[in-house]
């Protein structure tokens, strides 16, 4: 699947995201559940902001070095016996892996969830020289079996769909005969998924941080799928994004603690795993052969401008799960594997502002992603930077948008959905309000009000209405 | 590929020194860093807290938790194969299997035919998979045990398969007291300390804490998916 995720207009996508109950319902809970869990794990450390700012730190000296500290990864990767290829597009890292896995001869790849591998449409390169490519991570496998599902949130790629909707995928396509219990499905994919296991040729993973001191890589997972692809297949292959590096096993510790407790409240997740190059002699398993494939794909042209410390993203999704337009669109609203505030600030710089200029603009600039980030990145700022772009620069906004990009340079209000849809508010928001209350909103937010309205401006701020309607919606419910 | 193993290096790293606006550096220091957080959990904490710490995250991560010493561990590896139905177990070659009289135990836990074990021989090959696939139960020591996240960390190598605390659907880990720090910090330092001395890390080092996982589906959690449905960490007091 490439980063781009079907074909239909950001307008069409929100709308039908909006229109989907049972998705945004899955998605609210989720949210609350995933940033409660969040906060807990950086309450309980006393020193979070400590921690945020230790993170930082690293992210950036490493991004500052990375070409020093990739090379030293590379240099170590084959004194440990494995292969290192540099990949600067995705043609080329799926023919190198296409190589690979033909010279293995290789019938089936059974892989751990990456998303790089998604961006760079590896499966499909691999289906074309007629291998058999099975994912092993149980939300990326309900989705492959319900025909190539896109994912739709980075951490829990599954989120939008229901148990009864799973069991019916298993039933129609494995022939699945128990209930829609979770432990049941889930046992089910176990057994059916063993099989695949003990009898791929190749696994593929992607990589969370690689440490350049040893060149080695980490999997950071809790079912375990990663290190039965790295454990039982005599080939191995990794596919990491080229900032995915720490310098050292002590930056390592740090960027997993980051990490786990950030996507999904825990203080490690169930398994962590340091692997550096092929099987030790005396080792018993592992892998023979091991191939590390970096992958650039466009992230070198973020390097050295406004937009680096995008790069310092560490994937574990903090800022997705506390967006208020994330949490009404959902994951497939943003028409890229990368969602949320981070997919709005990535999308159009690794996809383009062609396919992806829309992004920056389904933002409430609220900050809360910048809020939750464990490395720091100013999000919110670096959403307001692809705005000015694509305004200035670029001209690529629809008229309403740069009229009201002109209000937001004048005004200094407080950073809210449709003051910034619509900074020009009153003036520009008067054709839509009807008592008090947008009821027919302008571009991305139209579907949004078609389903509910939006305060006007000027009387109520969006988190306050916000908070609100969520407690309005606990009484209801 | 041939015997090249490093492929498009150089052109590649260019790009990233050219768009950084400068050459690529010939030697870089990791700084001073200014925060160092992770060095304040559980400080000071004394051996017997560290347990305690690590008895409650246990109790958090489904695993079950026990405290031993060495004259009591085979009766409670006895119990807890028994917990589990176990016809069956797979071991690491480990001399701490010897020390602390576990191997004898098993020895004679097969002598009626009743039970069967495997003890990884690294000889063996890819036969040791498939017996283990096999089996009931996986059972390692710990080389570290962090009491923070309720992990234990597995070393590779020398007949230490990766595949023990991987494959059977339930896992017993025995955890040396002295082997328990405060988290993983201590941990990385000493792999980052060895590798500043030239040594070798392992092919694989695993933090394991607990019994696999996932919430993919509605954000349930269901414990036990590719890896062991259920784990128990024995702590002992040292031979």
């Amino acid at each position: 699947m490439p980063m781009k995720i079907g074909t239909e207009e950001f307008n069409s996508r929100v709308e039908k995201g909006i229109n989907d109950g049972f998705m945004r319902e899955a998605v609210r809970s989720a949210q609350g559940r995933l940033y409660e869990r969040r906060l807990n794990a950086a309450e309980e450390l006393g020193n979070w902001e400590e921690w945020r700012n230790h993170g930082e730190e690293i992210r950036r000296h490493t991004l500052e070095n990375l070409d020093y500290y990739l090379e030293q990864l590379s240099d170590n990767v084959a004194e440990r016996g494995g292969h290192v290829f540099f990949a600067e597009t995705a043609e080329e890292a799926n023919t190198y892996i296409q190589n690979v896995v033909k010279k293995k001869n290789g019938r089936k790849v059974i892989k751990s969830k990456s998303m790089v591998t998604e961006e760079i449409s590896m499966n499909q390169a691999l289906e074309r020289i007629g291998c058999e490519v099975i994912e092993s991570d149980l939300g990326e496998y309900i989705l492959q079996i319900d025909d190539h599902d896109p994912p739709s949130h980075i951490v829990v790629p599954a989120l939008h769909k229901n148990k009864s909707q799973i069991r019916d995928v298993f039933r129609e396509k494995l022939g699945y005969l128990n209930t829609e219990k979770p432990e049941e499905l889930t046992l089910f994919a176990r057994e059916k998924l063993r099989k695949e296991f003990l009898s791929a040729d190749i696994g593929i993973t992607g990589c969370n941080f690689a440490v350049a001191e040893s060149g080695s890589i980490s999997l950071v997972t809790n079912e375990g799928n990663a290190r039965l692809a790295t454990t039982l297949p005599k080939t191995q292959i990794t596919v990491m994004g080229m900032e995915r590096i720490v310098p050292t096993w002590e930056d390592l510790d740090v960027m997993v603690s980051l990490l786990s407790r950030s996507a999904v409240g825990q203080k490690l997740t169930t398994y962590v795993t340091g692997l550096t190059g092929t099987r030790d002699d005396g080792d018993g398993d592992g892998p023979e052969d091991f191939h590390l494939v970096i992958v650039d794909n466009g992230r070198s042209k973020i390097l050295g401008t406004e937009f680096q410390e995008a790069l310092h993203c560490i994937r574990c999704a903090a800022c997705i799960n506390v967006c208020p337009v994330y949490r009404h669109v959902g994951g497939h609203g943003y028409g890229s594997i990368y969602p949320g505030p981070i997919g709005a600030v990535l999308s159009p710089l690794l996809g383009g502002y062609e396919n992806y200029k829309e992004l920056p603009f389904a933002s409430t600039l609220c900050a809360a992603c910048t809020e939750a980030c464990p490395v720091k990145i100013p999000l919110h700022e670096l959403l307001n930077k692809h705005r000015r772009r694509i305004v200035e620069e670029e001209g690529m906004s629809p008229a309403m948008e740069r009229m009201a990009m002109k209000g937001f340079q004048y005004g200094a209000g407080s950073p809210v959905l449709y003051k910034i849809g619509t900074k020009l508010a009153p003036l520009l928001t008067t054709p839509f309000v009807t008592e008090g209350m947008i009821t027919n909103g302008p571009g991305p937010i139209r579907p949004w009000t078609e389903t509910r309205n939006l305060p006007e401006p000027n009387k109520e701020r969006f988190r306050d209405w916000f908070r609100k309607r969520e407690r309005e919606a606990k009484t209801d419910g | 590929m041939g015997e090249k193993k490093i492929h498009n290096k150089e052109s590649f790293l260019k790009n990233i020194s050219l768009q950084l606006g400068r050459s690529k550096p010939v030697q870089v220091e990791r700084p001073v860093w200014k925060h160092q957080p992770q060095w304040e959990v559980h400080k000071g904490a004394s051996k017997q807290e560290l347990v305690e710490i690590l008895k409650k995250q246990c109790m958090l991560n489904h695993t079950d938790f026990y405290e031993t010493d060495s004259d009591h561990l085979t009766e409670l590896i006895e119990d807890t194969i028994g917990k589990y139905e176990g016809k069956s177990a797979a071991v690491w070659e480990d001399p701490r299997f010897d020390e602390y009289g576990i191997t004898e135990y098993f020895n004679e836990k097969c002598s009626d035919g009743t039970f069967s074990y495997h003890r990884w021989d690294p000889k063996l090959g890819e036969q040791n998979i498939v017996l283990t696939e096999k089996a009931d139960v996986g059972i390692t020591f710990s080389d570290m045990t962090l009491a923070e996240s309720g992990t234990v960390v597995l070393m590779s190598g020398n007949g230490k398969g990766r595949s023990i605390s991987l494959l059977p659907v339930t896992y017993i880990a025995i955890i040396p007291k002295s082997t328990i720090v405060p988290r993983m910090s201590q941990a990385t330092r000493e792999i980052h300390q060895k590798i500043e001395k030239g040594e070798k890390v392992v092919s694989c080092v695993n933090f394991i804490s607990g019994p696999s996982n996932s919430a993919d589906i509605e954000m349930n959690l269901v414990v036990g998916v590719h890896g062991p449905i259920k784990a128990t960490y024995i702590v002992v007091a040292d031979k």
